[in-house]
């Protein structure tokens, strides 16, 4: 059988501009922060503004990667839901049918990182489907998936603009 | 950590600190834990050889956290970090040792402030490039 002409079928492409998803954070607890910070410089130790309130004014500050929406949301409430191993949940989520393909991979990252967060800080991130593209690779036709997702604050600042690129094949 | 960055030194080639870890288990876990990716791939080495590897895998994600820690040893307290960009190309094996780095490609000022461009990666030993990006940070001038 040969492979499909395309992966992005019409109801894919009139998707694209379309919400996917609306998180809200609880509250960015301290020691959320501390634990994010000696993970990801374990064996080494972070610098004290990210364990220590009063090496920096009393509040600490998240890195730049930190993950606020870890575990669970404030909104949706609960338990998540989501099969994330699933590589058509993205289309699954806006109601239409999407690829049927079976692997997955996180292509890449761009993030535009505008006013840092820390501690008590409630983040929304609205993600969007920014678009879909196609390449002929080593393993057939692969359908790379770009989501735009806004961060933003209690106060409606925005805090970051992420692009990530999943690859399906 | 160079905090004490001498700002007017900063010149294009310059290497930015590296940092090493020894990809596995040890380093996976503490990021799964905070992350919530306990995903197969990550924990169990038949997983991933299903999935094309020679077993387990780090996450991509902590590698992008490598590459942070090292664009903050870079800028300091007085420093930040406005940009990153960066290929997810292959992931960590384990036992690899694998080295965050990044070397500066541009020095410019804009409004007011130092922007440095930045060119970012993670790479085993032996060479391969695991996490190809690119930063932009920038710092008050004085």
């Amino acid at each position: 059988m040969s492979a499909p002409a395309s992966h992005v079928s019409e109801a894919m492409r009139n998707a694209v501009g379309r919400t996917v998803s609306r998180r809200v954070s609880f509250p960015v607890a301290a020691s959320d922060i501390r634990k994010w910070a000696i993970a990801v410089y374990f064996p080494h130790r972070p610098p004290a503004r990210y364990w220590d309130e009063e090496a920096h004014g009393g509040r600490l500050i998240a890195p730049q990667e930190f993950n606020p929406f870890a575990w669970m949301t404030a909104e949706p409430k609960g338990f998540p839901v989501i099969d994330r191993l699933d590589a058509d949940i993205l289309e699954k989520t806006l109601g239409i049918e999407g690829p049927g393909l079976t692997r997955q991979l996180n292509g890449g990252l761009d993030v535009q990182y505008l006013y840092d967060f820390g501690t008590g800080d409630v983040i929304t991130a609205v993600r969007v489907l920014d678009g879909y593209r196609e390449r002929e690779g080593r393993l057939g036709r692969m359908l790379f998936t770009t989501v735009r997702e806004t961060w933003t604050d209690q106060d409606g600042r925005t805090l970051q603009i992420r692009l990530q690129t999943g690859i399906r094949y | 950590m160079i905090a004490d960055i001498d700002l007017h030194n900063l010149t294009v080639g310059m290497e930015l600190p590296a940092r090493a870890w020894t990809a596995g288990f040890e380093v996976w876990n503490r990021f799964a834990a905070v992350n919530d990716e306990f995903v197969p791939i990550h924990m169990d080495d038949d997983a991933g050889r299903a999935a094309g590897y020679d077993g387990a895998f780090g996450m991509g994600y902590l590698q992008w956290s490598w590459v942070h820690d090292v664009l903050r040893d870079f800028v300091g307290d007085r420093g930040r970090i406005d940009r990153v960009q960066g290929s997810f190309r292959a992931p960590s094996l384990k036992g690899a040792e694998v080295t965050a780095g990044g070397q500066v490609r541009g020095v410019s000022t804009v409004d007011g402030r130092l922007v440095v461009d930045v060119v970012l990666w993670t790479r085993t030993g032996d060479g391969v490039e695991l996490l190809p990006g690119t930063a932009t940070v920038s710092f008050p001038v004085d």
